[in-house]
């Protein structure tokens, strides 16, 4: 494989996550992450949809108007997840019912839209398809951490797996119900964010503006 | 770049329109057209093809499966519509509780007979306590049939809770007691009010009288702290955090089990709630 599309591939991972750096897909994020099986399902419709939706937008890149671009975008990324939607329906019935409105949100995940204005758009096939593979990932390891926190501290279980035995069910542990609230999630991905950025300090963002006596005490 | 190079030589009506610039009108008009009739063929395709599969979930796992867990029999794996097939599903009339025989029941579509002006009843503001705005003229119950005679009544229920309309099956003894309640669909706050899709906590509900002696529906979730023990035969512990989802589901049981809801089908056909 090329060093640029290794690069394009495992970038997202870490270097430049999509919920960590870039801070987008946040909604979902939050939402669907009590569990870790609905996160799963989750992880998967959005990873089809992008790979999916890219690969089209870089086959047909060369003949896409770029007036109506945007309009083009979004009705292929709502024909992939209409059709994700209907095929969850089909075949998962009780994860596409937890799931509810949103898989049919990903039309809106600003990650999907994202990679087609930035990427897709403007790249051969190939590395389309690996930048794709690479935010879905990059999206999914994120949303399976904190789905594994969540559900572990919240609900004691991980994949409806008991593992710490809660006080209602004859156990020692007392669930956390505040992991089961979406503010848990913000703390989580803040923290992780946290973490990231003081292992990767070049991915600290400049100050927007400076308040000028701290200004001053840096000019030494 | 090469690709439209080469498609300028080789002049097809088709072929000289992709090389047209990306935002001449009609280029533009027609990828756009293209795009959609593409995607829209995609769309129905999948539509129409997973159809039949998508109801027979919806009949089979969100219907006759939360039917068993509310009478308590539903275990996992086990063969739903064999065990279904003792189950018989009725239309009642709810103004007059007596059955309706002119609709077929197996196809009834609550939901359909509801959005329907000529079946839609309305339910006035001050009278509507489980938020349901309206309700339709008849709705479907289940019957458990044991030895050809009913032994459960199983009756689809729904109310507003805190954020979320809240779907329950509720099976009813023919004597009036709780046999079982299952909530299928709800978008309670998950661990607090969410804990009404609890099997725990729904077993509570086994043996709970519905109505006392008057007819009226007495059944009640009730925190730990004002309940009385003379009337816990009426009692259910409320959700500790969910006092607006414990009220929501106090409320759908006191529709649906009044005169509004279900209340003259059961004193008609069971004598239960119709006083001694």
């Amino acid at each position: 494989m090329k060093h640029e599309h290794k690069k394009v591939l495992f970038e997202p991972l870490l270097e430049n996550n999509p919920i960590l750096l870039q801070v987008l897909g946040i909604c979902s994020a939050l939402a669907v992450t009590t569990r870790l099986a609905p996160a799963l399902m989750m992880c998967v419709a959005l990873t089809a949809v992008l790979v999916a939706s890219s690969v089209v937008i870089s086959m047909i890149r060369h003949h896409i108007p770029g007036h109506i671009r945007i309009i083009v975008f979004v009705t292929i990324i709502s024909t992939f997840v209409v059709l994700v939607e209907q095929v969850l329906r089909a075949f998962a019935f009780d994860l596409a019912n937890q799931l509810s409105v949103f898989i049919g949100l990903i039309i809106t995940n600003c990650i999907v839209l994202g990679r087609a204005e930035a990427f897709a758009s403007k790249h051969p096939l190939l590395p389309s398809l690996l930048d794709a593979l690479g935010h879905g990932a990059g999206y999914s390891a994120l949303l399976i951490i904190v789905a594994s926190l969540r559900e572990l501290f919240g609900s004691g279980t991980l994949l409806g797996v008991t593992i710490l035995q809660p006080v209602s069910e004859g156990g020692w542990y007392q669930p956390n119900g505040l992991m089961l609230l979406a503010p848990s999630a913000f703390f989580i991905i803040a923290l992780l964010i946290w973490a990231v950025r003081s292992w990767k300090r070049e991915q600290v963002e400049k100050p927007e503006f400076r308040i000028s006596h701290i200004a001053q005490d840096d000019r030494e | 770049m090469q690709e439209s190079n080469s498609t300028v030589k080789k002049a097809g009506p088709v072929r000289r329109l992709f090389a047209l610039p990306n935002e001449h009108p009609v280029k533009t008009i027609v990828v756009a057209l293209i795009l959609c009739l593409i995607c829209s063929v995609l769309v129905s395709t999948a539509a129409i093809l997973l159809k039949p599969r998508q109801l027979a979930n919806e009949e089979l796992l969100g219907k006759q499966r939360e039917i068993l867990r509310a009478v308590g029999r539903y275990q996992a794996g086990m063969n739903i519509q064999a065990e279904f097939s003792n189950i018989e599903t009725r239309l009642v009339e709810l103004a007059t509780g007596e059955y309706v025989s002119h609709i077929n029941a197996d196809h009834y579509h609550y939901a359909r007979a509801v959005a329907d002006p000529a079946t839609r009843v309305e339910i006035a503001p001050e009278a509507d306590i489980a938020r349901v705005r309206a309700i339709a003229k008849y709705a479907p119950v289940y019957l458990v049939q044991e030895a050809g005679e009913t032994r459960l009544i199983v009756l689809p229920v729904h109310g507003y809770g805190l954020w979320s309309t809240m779907y329950a099956y509720l099976a009813i003894e023919v004597d009036g007691r709780v046999a079982g309640i299952s909530f299928y669909k709800q978008g309670e706050t998950p661990g607090l009010g969410s804990e009404i899709a609890n099997p725990r906590w729904q077993a509570a509900w086994r043996g709970k009288r519905i109505y006392d002696d008057q007819g009226t529906v007495r059944l009640a979730l009730i925190t730990a702290g004002k309940r009385d023990p003379d009337q816990a035969e009426f009692q259910i512990d409320a959700l500790s955090g969910a006092t607006i989802t414990s009220k929501g589901v106090t409320h759908l049981i006191r529709f649906w089990l009044g005169e509004q809801g279900y209340g003259p089908y059961l004193r008609r056909h069971f004598h239960v709630g119709g006083g001694q």
